[in-house]
């Protein structure tokens, strides 16, 4: 007989033990990744790739300020030449004079092979006579000036037509030879990490470097007065994760020691609270391991929200302790177990609709939850009652409880107050139902507004390219991609000849496919032949032949010139322009053509685009579109599984309590608590998010409980002191769970706070106004 | 930018000379702080060393004073520059470029003498050039040579000529002994 006691005991520290090892096993993530989709369209795949891999995830701006100008512009160019050793960084930009000479030596090296002018057609002598006068027509512009030397060797202007295909108004501007930012006060570097912008652990070593670097050179310097900014998406990542995990621990601890702090003033014994504790520990850990078995990681936010689950599961073992004081054994079993086990159910309903989110971070949410509160309530039931020592008193809460009757009577009069406040928070929705929810992905960032305001005034500063339309290709292999982004860029041209665009960029710019460039490099012809064409295209131009020696010698080496590769371009800003438009995937090659739009207000004819693109199967990609009608779908989807979870709620207490007024006893106190909480927050100016909408359906889990106790079908809590005290207890360490998430800087955690706290102290009071007082 | 320059010379020719009868750089300054600005025509030869012929251009100019500059060139090709307080940009067929005058300090410099001129601002010239007015009221040129080192790698001297009111033409020598004259003919001075 003892050992079948113990077995419950005994399979509780063997789980314990299984879930511990998983746990610790498992991988802890924090990046935005579980906030984007499962299975996404091509385009939301897109948008994935460039926040988790591409480009602008391994961007990191760093801004120098203080100090002087000079000092500045020393501690750019100190900080440049550190950073590039150590690999790991892919490339190292402040716009110093050497790099620019540099890139600008490689255009005119391989100028024959990069041109688009180069065609047989342009050696002719018809073809020379135009190119020539034109150059020497530029020669009266000041931009020709610039250009004079170079007339000898590039006569024909190529290395113009190179640059001026460049857009050049948007580049940082630069002063002592580095870049800086529009009002000088600040010197600008732009970094590309070589980890993916996915790998937080290796962006935050990236990180960490350019602050010792930094701290080390201006040290070195004796410039105190120096300061460094970096933002990046990899930095709000970092410090999001950092502030997830600091906010995960310090809430949880907050939330412990609170709950703990009233457990033990009631209770008055330390064995009930540790014991109490030990459903919500074994929830917490359950819930973790399931996380991780089933997703394979687990994401920061998940635990974080271990918090709220000790909010919830702390009532199992309150209900417990409180009402099954004095009891008889296995009295409260029969008596209070099943109303437990309803309220277990409802919120195991609730969060299974979290379960089938395509966001993986709801999905965590939902999982986590489910196995947390099974565990907690099977550990409150089967395992508590064998561990609870004979002779454990806890302080009698009943005066708390006889209290509470008298409050309860008075509040039950109120009881018209409810719909009142029902219709006056559904008007208060109404009213504003256009701007309820919150329309884009940034409600739901982890990103500080300060974070964030600081990278839009380093990316001001850089003119770093509005990445908002993009045109998108794959292909099998590199050649295949570039012939296609050549072939794609023949169709954009004639978009930016019709003003519909104003310029675009391509991979193919700096590294043009093989077959290209070797059409280029067979149009050159042989020396000679240049040599008479020449002779009778200057007949009439104040050029002489015997002037462009340079010009055939440039010529005939270039028609032996091996071709470009990207080796050739390795280690200049060209390489990086190519490689950040030309993706290696698993799945092979990805093109990105950026489109710039014309300035002015005049709105984007995207339509053009669509069908200049038409029969090509490049796709078109708006990205901030793309992104907000990512959120768009998954509030959707979010509200529609809500709907569900709560219609689920309702069918499993319909069937359970049969009764339907009973059920509609239940319900009405948690529809308007829902109902006044969203109220409440949108008349303060809030717009509700994904997490809010958690929040709601965490209302109902919490909220059914409260209302279920007082809805009992032969008793009433009123007439129970304990039960009265225990609901009230529970209540208490709900909003003390929820409601110091509220005050959490993470905007994530914040709002399932500010919905939760509010909305559990609701439904308890307007469960006990709505609820049947039975006359005995 | 060395255009720009040569712009700023001639647009001294809106300035009004009243008859002194000794002419000093005093007051040719203040002579040309009392512009407001004007319309001109240019035309413009470059005798560059590699062409057997001048390249010739011509156009139109309009200043606003005191830092508004525009420079527009009709034959051969179509082109607009303008100076606008600290930027200067230039829009040649579908191409604009805009240059911020604090990244480079030779084309501030540049800048600054055209400014200087325009304005009648001796001190913000002298920083950059050493000044050399010779002539009389009615034939006067005006010299402008480097003192800034890196300008003289670029530009040997500036020489604007004039008669009366009238800057005829502007001469700019450059160091590799390149060189181009613009000749000014005001639409409606002022």
């Amino acid at each position: 007989m003892k050992r079948l006691r113990a077995l419950p005991v005994l399979l509780w520290l063997l789980g314990l033990a299984l879930c511990a090892s998983v746990a610790l096993r498992a991988h802890y993530t924090a990046d935005m990744s579980a906030f984007l989709p499962r299975s996404p369209t091509p385009a939301q795949q897109l948008l994935v790739d460039q926040l988790t891999e591409g480009v602008l995830s391994r961007l990191l701006l760093v801004g120098i300020e203080g100090s002087t100008p000079a000092a500045r512009a020393e501690l750019s160019r100190g900080l440049a030449k550190r950073l590039e050793d150590g690999g790991l960084f892919l490339s190292v930009r402040n716009g110093d004079a050497a790099t620019l000479a540099r890139d600008r030596e490689l255009l005119f090296t391989h100028r024959y092979l990069l041109s688009p002018s180069v065609r047989p057609e342009r050696f002719t002598p018809e073809g020379l006579h135009a190119a020539i006068g034109e150059s020497i027509n530029l020669l009266a512009s000041p931009m020709g000036m610039m250009l004079k030397g170079l007339l000898g060797r590039d006569p024909t202007g190529e290395l113009v037509e190179l640059i001026g295909s460049l857009d050049t108004s948007g580049s940082p501007a630069s002063e002592n030879g580095v870049w800086v930012s529009r009002d000088g006060q600040r010197a600008i570097l732009m970094l590309q990490t070589r980890a993916s912008g996915s790998d937080t652990d290796a962006q935050a070593l990236a990180i960490a470097r350019i602050r010792s670097e930094f701290a080390a050179l201006s040290s070195d310097a004796k410039l105190s007065d120096a300061r460094m900014l970096v933002s990046g998406a990899a930095v709000f990542a970092v410090n999001s994760r950092a502030a997830i995990e600091s906010e995960a621990v310090r809430l949880s601890t907050l939330g412990t020691t609170a709950v703990i702090l009233l457990l033990l003033l009631i209770y008055r014994s330390f064995t009930a609270v540790f014991l109490g504790l030990l459903p919500v520990a074994s929830g917490a850990l359950a819930g973790i391991a399931a996380v991780a078995l089933g997703f394979g990681n687990v994401h920061g936010l998940t635990i974080g929200f271990g918090t709220t689950l000790i909010g919830e599961a702390v009532d199992y073992s309150i209900y417990y302790f409180v009402q099954s004081d004095d009891d008889e054994d296995g009295g409260w079993m029969k008596r209070f177990w099943p109303t437990i086990r309803l309220g277990v159910l409802t919120s195991i309903f609730g969060f299974a609709s979290l379960l089938f989110s395509g966001f993986p971070g709801l999905a965590q949410l939902g999982l986590y939850s489910i196995a947390g509160l099974i565990t907690a309530a099977m550990v409150t039931r089967f395992v508590l009652p064998h561990l609870r020592p004979a002779r454990l008193r806890i302080h009698d809460i009943a005066p708390i409880g006889r209290a509470l009757a008298g409050f309860w009577a008075w509040l039950s009069r109120l009881r018209l107050v409810v719909p009142v406040l029902g219709l006056a928070a559904a008007f208060i929705l109404f009213a504003n139902k256009d701007h309820v929810w919150s329309a884009s992905l940034s409600g739901l960032s982890p990103v500080s507004a300060a974070d964030q305001a600081l990278d839009q005034s380093l990316r001001a500063d850089l003119g770093a390219p509005n990445l908002r339309y993009l045109v998108v290709l794959k292909a099998a292999n590199r050649e295949a991609a570039l012939e296609r982004a050549e072939s794609v860029g023949e169709r954009l041209k004639a978009l930016v000849a019709d003003g519909v665009l104003s310029g675009f960029e391509s991979p193919a710019r700096f590294l043009p496919s093989t077959a290209t460039q070797q059409a280029r490099r067979n149009a050159l012809p042989e020396r000679d032949t240049l040599a008479r064409n020449l002779q009778t295209a200057l007949a009439d131009l104040p050029l002489r032949a015997d002037r462009l020696n340079a010009f055939l010698d440039d010529v005939d080496t270039a028609r032996s010139q091996p071709l470009l590769t990207p080796e050739t371009l390795r280690g200049s800003t060209l390489a990086l322009a190519v490689d950040s438009l030309l993706l290696e995937r698993p799945q092979g090659w990805t093109v990105l053509i950026p489109l710039r739009t014309p300035e002015g207000d005049a709105p984007f004819q995207s339509a053009r685009v669509e069908a200049a693109l038409s029969g090509s199967d490049a796709l078109f990609v708006d990205i901030f579109g793309e992104s907000n009608n990512l959120y768009r779908t998954y509030l959707d989807e979010a509200i529609l599984l809500s709907l569900a979870g709560i219609l689920a709620i309702i069918v499993l207490m319909g069937v359970v309590l049969r009764e339907p007024m009973r059920l509609l006893r239940v319900m009405v106190p948690v529809v308007t608590a829902e109902l006044i909480v969203m109220a409440g927050l949108v008349a303060t100016g809030h717009t509700l998010t994904l997490l809010h909408l958690v929040g709601m359906l965490l209302i109902v889990a919490v909220g059914t409980n409260y209302a279920l106790f007082f809805n009992q079908a032969d008793r009433n809590p009123g007439d129970d002191p304990r039960t009265l005290a225990s609901l009230l207890l529970a209540n208490l360490a709900t909003v003390i769970g929820f409601g110091i998430l509220a005050f959490s800087p993470v905007p994530v955690l914040q709002a399932i706070g500010i919905t939760v706290g509010p909305g559990a102290v609701l439904t308890l009071v307007l469960s006990a106004m709505l609820a049947r007082r039975i006359s005995r | 930018m060395k255009s720009a320059l040569r712009l700023a010379a001639c647009l001294l020719t809106l300035a009004t000379m009243p008859a002194f009868a000794a002419w000093d750089l005093p007051q040719l300054m203040t002579e040309l702080a009392r512009n407001q600005g004007g319309k001109a025509l240019f035309t413009e030869r470059k005798y560059i060393a590699l062409l057997d012929k001048p390249v010739v251009s011509s156009g139109e100019m309009r200043y606003v004073a005191p830092d508004y500059l525009e420079k527009r060139t009709l034959t051969p090709r179509l082109e607009l520059m303008v100076l606008d307080k600290d930027e200067i940009s230039l829009e040649r067929g579908k191409q604009k470029i805009t240059l911020r005058l604090r990244e480079q300090p030779e084309v501030l410099a540049f800048v600054a003498s055209i400014r200087g001129t325009l304005s009648g601002n001796r001190a913000a010239l002298e920083q950059n050039y050493a000044l050399h007015l010779s002539g009389q009221r009615d034939n006067w040129t005006l010299n402008l040579s480097p003192s800034n080192p890196r300008i003289a790698e670029l530009v040997t001297r500036i020489t604007i000529s004039g008669s009366r009111q009238q800057v005829r033409s502007i001469e700019y020598l450059q160091a590799d002994g390149d060189r181009s004259v613009m000749s000014i003919d005001p639409v409606d001075a002022r």
